[in-house]
């Protein structure tokens, strides 16, 4: 099957085009050995198929980013017939400067110059012939928002896949460069290189370390002075050979391109001058996180939580009678209800909140509001040791801290990843909800929008908090410099939300849901074994677990085993607490039975602690499992579970004992 | 004529970068966005937080700390 890679600069509408091409024919994937993402689709055209590859978005295809090499390994290989390149009309010069790139690869390139309307609309006018005619590629104006010249441009590039022409530019760099790059091509020529000689060329003269550690390794050119010699020199070219392709590009746009004289405000710079304002920026960004927090909860929980937890219900009752009918033994019965119907119920209970936060999350990013969002905190967050972006990593893990880990991809900076990973799970996720509504119906019917606040308020305090500390000691070093593209505002489309909302909720169901199948089920062989014990009880090894470590907590107010059963199943999952605490409880029951034995079995302050525990303590299996992934380390998954726990001990034991001196015991 | 650091130029205020002093790696990023030497800019924001700038309308926020090793001439 022939392939079509998409390539182009970020918010240069790519990924709009790609789900315009595609529809819902896609697939999401991991690029081998890495965690960037790989999009895949498909698309018919005159009774042919052909696989469209959505490359990560790149400014330019050096060794910056993961992405930018990813792109261009799987360009330079050979692996497209053919590349569409994205191109935003509206920023034409700094997006055919990959362009030019590409052409320096000798790939096969289709201009798709998008986003035409909007260029027009900033009366820019473009002679797209003219263009064309200088770059020596086809070019075809398309509105992928609005699916216009699609069509074309799927069929002109299909045309080329069988064209044999030589796309390849011929870029003057100058005098002194052009020389230089013969010299190398001069030494390279007697090797069999992987990539084509011209551009390897280039590429040691902008001293890309990439391929310069390549020539070195597989064709041990280490022995000779040859790229010594160079190195000294290529501090230079770097830079000049940058501007030269600007140049190039700036000598085929004077021709075609003509800009307005005066650059027009357009409503996104009046809608920025508000978002963005020194005073009002950062009101504005509490508003819109806070209604965003108010949408989830009240539709992703409250409206259509009850009813998946209503369908599982029915599901579990049905599977009961089917089983009863067949005459299954008690503890197969059991087996199914608490366990698999229990576990696929928690993951399922789930869904609705991540959906409702992922579509509303997708409704800003969309609409080009995160890049302002990310600004806006930059200065706070920076004082913090970390950097802008962080915060919006911080925002998902509010819903669940799995995805909240997963999204700290975008920081290209080390330092600054590894600080968002470790504190990201001291965001109260939604999973931690029910305990602290089983506490608060317990003590504090009347003041529970205060409590959910405070330990919300907490988790943010020791999470920004434990941010400076790592940043002074473990992860000492400059967080990565601020640049961040402004993208316009746009409205917002259907497709691109679902389609992102669809590829996250997909991966935290595969994700969450087997590994919460998973040990929900195990938490019930533990209740259930040794055979013949009473279920759930303290003989039972989760019980006996439970007795062992519960002297642990004692300092905290809540030494009983049952409440440190609560707490080792929550490792497990956060979501099992409440269904774990209802079992050792008040057997195998919820609601005012569970409140009931929790008030015999607390204090107020106790139940202050608790929730104190539950909010900071060691990250349930599934994020513990996106840390190991994200991490790539093993070390920092285990020291992410322990300092959690250790730091969550000494919260709770504080508030206990401060409050048990001052008399609130 | 005269040349200055970018964080000295107030909203609105016209401009061509002469030079950028910053790490290599942040340069050639600013220089692959379209902020290399010569090209013209204009300041839209300069308070707090990031410098934002704009290049014939397309808005780049930079971090202050960069925005100091821009050189520029107006």
């Amino acid at each position: 099957m022939n392939t079509i890679a998409l390539v182009g600069n970020p918010n240069s509408g790519k990924t709009t085009l790609f789900n315009a091409l595609t529809g819902s024919n896609q697939r999401v994937g991991n690029w081998p050995g890495v965690t960037v993402e790989k999009k895949e689709g498909s698309i018919k055209y005159k009774d042919k198929q052909y696989t469209i590859i959505d490359l990560p978005g790149a400014y330019s295809l050096g060794s910056f980013s993961e992405d930018e090499i990813i792109a261009r390994d799987y360009i330079l290989k050979g692996n497209p017939d053919v590349v569409i390149n994205v191109v935003d009309a509206t920023n034409i010069e700094r997006n055919l400067y990959l362009t030019t790139q590409l052409l320096e690869m000798g790939a096969k390139v289709v201009v798709a110059l998008n986003m035409i309307d909007e260029a027009k609309a900033k009366k820019i006018e473009i002679d797209i012939n003219t263009l064309s005619q200088k770059l020596g590629v086809p070019i075809v104006p398309t509105i992928a928002s609005k699916r216009k010249g699609i069509e074309e441009l799927v069929s002109k590039a299909i045309e080329l896949i069988d064209d044999n022409v030589d796309y390849k530019a011929h870029i003057s760099y100058g005098e002194s460069i052009d020389k230089e790059i013969e010299n190398i091509k001069a030494v390279l020529s007697k090797f069999d290189l992987d990539y084509p000689t011209d551009w390897v060329a280039v590429k040691v003269l902008e001293g890309d370390p990439y391929v310069i550690s390549k020539l070195e390794k597989d064709y041990a050119l280490n022995k000779t002075s040859f790229l010594k010699d160079l190195r000294e020199k290529e501090e230079d070219y770097e830079l000049e050979i940058i501007n030269k392709r600007y140049e190039y590009i700036n000598r085929i746009t004077r021709e075609a391109v003509k800009l307005p004289e005066e650059q027009i405000e357009t409503l996104s710079d009046k809608i920025d001058r508000v978002i963005t304002h020194k005073f009002l920026g950062l009101p504005i960004f509490g508003l819109i996180m806070f209604i965003v927090f108010q949408l989830t909860f009240a539709i992703g929980e409250e409206l259509l939580g009850g009813y998946v937890g209503a369908a599982v219900e029915i599901l579990g009752a049905g599977v009961e009678n089917i089983l009863i009918r067949i005459n299954a033994p008690d503890w197969l019965i059991s087996f199914f209800i608490e366990g698999i119907v229990g576990g696929i119920g928690t993951v399922l209970e789930f869904v609705p909140l991540i959906v409702v936060l992922y579509m509303l999350m997708g409704i800003l990013e969309d609409s080009g509001y995160m890049a302002r969002a990310a600004y806006i905190m930059d200065n706070i967050m920076r004082a913090l040791g970390l950097h802008g972006k962080s915060f919006i990593s911080m925002i998902i893990g509010f819903g669940c801290n799995v995805p909240g880990v997963m999204s700290t991809r975008t920081l290209e900076n080390k330092k600054d990843r590894m600080i968002s990973i470790l504190i990201n799970p001291f965001m109260s996720c939604g999973a931690r909800i029910p305990i602290y509504l089983v506490f608060i119906s317990a003590f504090f019917p009347n003041h529970g929008g205060i409590i959910l606040f405070s330990l919300y308020f907490l988790g943010i305090f020791i999470a920004l908090l434990m941010a400076k500390i790592f940043s002074k000691t473990l992860f000492k070093g400059e967080s990565s410099y601020f640049i961040m593209e402004l993208p316009p505002y746009r409205m917002p489309t259907i497709r691109n939300v679902l389609r992102n909302m669809w590829d996250n909720v997909s991966e935290f169901l595969v994700r969450a849901g087997t590994i919460i199948f998973f040990v929900v089920a195990l938490l019930w062989v533990l209740a259930m074994l040794p055979v013949g014990v009473e279920p759930y009880s303290q003989e039972s090894i989760l019980g006996k677990i439970g007795t062992l470590i519960a002297p642990i907590f004692a300092p905290a107010g809540y030494g009983t085993w049952q409440a440190a059963v609560g707490l080792f199943s929550g490792i497990a999952a956060k979501e099992a607490v409440v269904a774990i605490l209802g079992m050792v409880y008040a057997g195998a029951q919820e609601g005012t039975a569970l409140i009931n034995a929790i008030q015999s079995a607390f204090t107020p302050l106790s139940a202050v602690s608790f929730m104190v525990m539950t909010l900071l303590y060691t990250p349930c299996a599934a994020t513990l499992g996106a840390i190991k992934k994200e991490t790539g380390s093993l070390k920092w998954t285990v020291f992410s579970a322990l300092y959690s726990f250790a730091i969550a001990w000494l919260v709770s034991v504080l508030v206990y004992q401060v409050g048990t001196a001052v008399g609130l015991g | 004529m005269e040349t200055m650091a970018l964080t000295k130029l107030g909203p609105g205020k016209n401009c061509r970068i002469k030079k950028i002093n910053a790490g290599m790696m942040a340069t050639k990023r600013l220089y692959e966005m379209g902020l290399n030497t010569g090209s013209k800019i204009k300041v839209v924001k300069n308070d707090i937080g990031p410098v934002i700038v704009s290049i014939y309308g397309n808005k780049i926020a930079l971090g202050r700390g960069l925005a100091e090793k821009i050189i520029v001439v107006n």
